[in-house]
């Protein structure tokens, strides 16, 4: 393997259980449920997965997402605005550390 | 993405035209190494029995590969270069066929099957000779425009009792028009509306099906989610259906020129092979339909007929056969396209099989 990510590893996911099937059963039965349709459907649930898998810079989660959206006939203008939603709340975390850095640097200054 | 030829492939010389060569490709992309096991080691491995025809319950004619579309996943390689047409006396052969083969319904492709010169004569002479028989169109829906003698075919389908089954790969106008050319969503929502004017699609009996199909690498899914999208927008737009159907593009022809072309062929088969449904293979369409060429020679299905690949029974041709019992007491020829008619739902002409 030349790199540390292999996309054949997405359609390998079940094989954690290898090492623990009862907590990767857990883990596949409780994500099953997750994106089940509630009270978001379940485009809508697929569209913040594909916004939260930017934010976790997961190339797994973005290739699954995309091809789930793509299926599901999601527009490209919906998928794009939900990168943005999540490079936002990116942005914003950080920027919002200036007040911090801002009242630090006024309260250690004459 | 890749623009949209204006050619066949067999008019552009491009080698996947031979069989032989479509064969090679899914095997060097990972049949040839045992990195997929072969259709037939599939279906063993689950169980599953060699697959047989249950009979002719669906007798579906190719008349001809002339199109007046050239579509990015046609595994016919239809266009308007191709001339091979169904001639005057296979087709009075096909009416002769239809009643001792024991079909119930007569489906009638191409290519654009109301180009054939005769169409028109072929589904009158069928339809006074079996009233009963429910006989589909598949129809592109932009022929209906394309000239002024095909401006009433959708008079000419309701008096016949025509079901017409229509492509319509996306409720939007970007992915079909990237599969089957620039401006076809459009004519295709003018044609639909001609349609639905003259009482299809309305529960009055006349029956409209569209097909959605895949507009890149990847399988159909969420089917309901995406006939509820079908329905909202086309309502909007005046036109009526009665069912979404949805089918897989098979990695043949020029599909399989794509999917080689984007670098999509392995992560497809895979996606195909993994995505290998048992419960899918029984309702397949080699089981109830007979595929007869424009020619006359008989395939387990349409996708067989593109690759050559005939009926292995004694009568090759239409022409041939002199006992249908004995002709249906066969084995369906298979090969490794046919994972194609068996992920996810499954996927038939008639739409999922699972």
């Amino acid at each position: 393997m030349k790199t540390y990510y292999d996309p054949k590893d997405l359609k390998r996911f079940g094989k954690i259980a290898d090492w623990d099937g009862p907590l990767a059963e857990k883990f596949f039965a409780w994500y099953g449920d997750v994106f089940e349709e509630g009270a978001l459907t379940a485009r809508e649930k697929a569209l913040i997965a594909l916004g939260v898998a930017h934010a976790i810079q997961c190339p797994y989660c973005i290739d699954a997402y995309t091809q789930d959206l793509v299926g599901r006939g999601e527009s490209k203008e919906a998928m794009m605005e939900a990168v943005h939603v999540a490079g936002a709340i990116r942005g914003g975390a950080s920027l919002v550390h200036g007040v911090q850095m801002m009242g630090k640097a006024d309260q250690m200054s004459m | 993405m890749a623009a949209l030829a204006h050619k066949s492939l067999r008019a552009r010389g491009g080698k996947l035209v031979e069989p032989k060569e479509q064969f090679a490709a899914l095997g060097r992309a990972g049949f040839d190494d045992g990195t997929w096991p072969h259709f037939q080691q599939k279906l063993a491995a689950h169980g599953l029995p060699p697959l047989r025809p249950r009979g002719v319950e669906i007798f579906q004619v190719n008349v001809g590969y002339v199109c007046n579309q050239v579509c990015a996943h046609c595994h016919v390689d239809a266009g308007p270069d191709r001339r091979e047409q169904m001639s005057a006396e296979m087709m009075d052969r096909v009416v002769e066929a239809i009643g001792p083969s024991g079909a119930s319904t007569l489906d009638i492709t191409g290519g654009a099957p109301e180009m054939h010169p005769d169409f028109r004569g072929f589904v009158g002479r069928v339809r006074a000779r079996y009233p009963d028989l429910e006989i589909i169109v598949r129809s592109n829906l932009t022929i209906l425009l394309a000239h002024a003698k095909y401006a009433d075919l959708p008079e000419f389908f309701a008096e016949q009792r025509v079901r017409v089954v229509s492509s319509l790969p996306f409720f939007r106008a970007d992915r079909t028009d990237r599969q089957r050319g620039e401006g076809v969503f459009e004519k295709s929502l003018e044609a639909l509306r001609r349609l639905t004017a003259v009482g299809y699609g309305r529960g009055e009996g006349l029956v409209l099906d569209l097909v959605h199909n895949p507009a890149g690498a990847f399988l159909p899914m969420h089917m309901d989610a995406m006939e509820q999208q079908y329905r909202e927008t086309l309502d909007n737009e005046g036109i009526a259906f009665n069912q979404l159907l949805a089918i897989t593009n098979m990695p043949i022809a020029r599909y399989l020129e794509y999917l080689e072309a984007s670098g999509n062929l392995e992560d497809y088969l895979d996606t195909l092979v993994e995505g290998f449904n048992p419960a899918a293979v029984a309702g397949v369409m080699c089981t109830n339909t007979l595929s007869v060429g424009w020619d006359g020679q008989l395939f387990d299905c349409d996708f067989n007929q593109m690759l050559n690949l005939p009926v292995a029974a004694s009568a090759q041709n239409l022409a041939d056969i002199t006992d249908w019992s004995a002709f249906n007491d066969r084995y369906v020829a298979v090969a490794n396209h046919c994972y194609g008619c068996t992920a996810g739902a499954g996927s038939s002409c008639q739409g999922a099989t699972a």
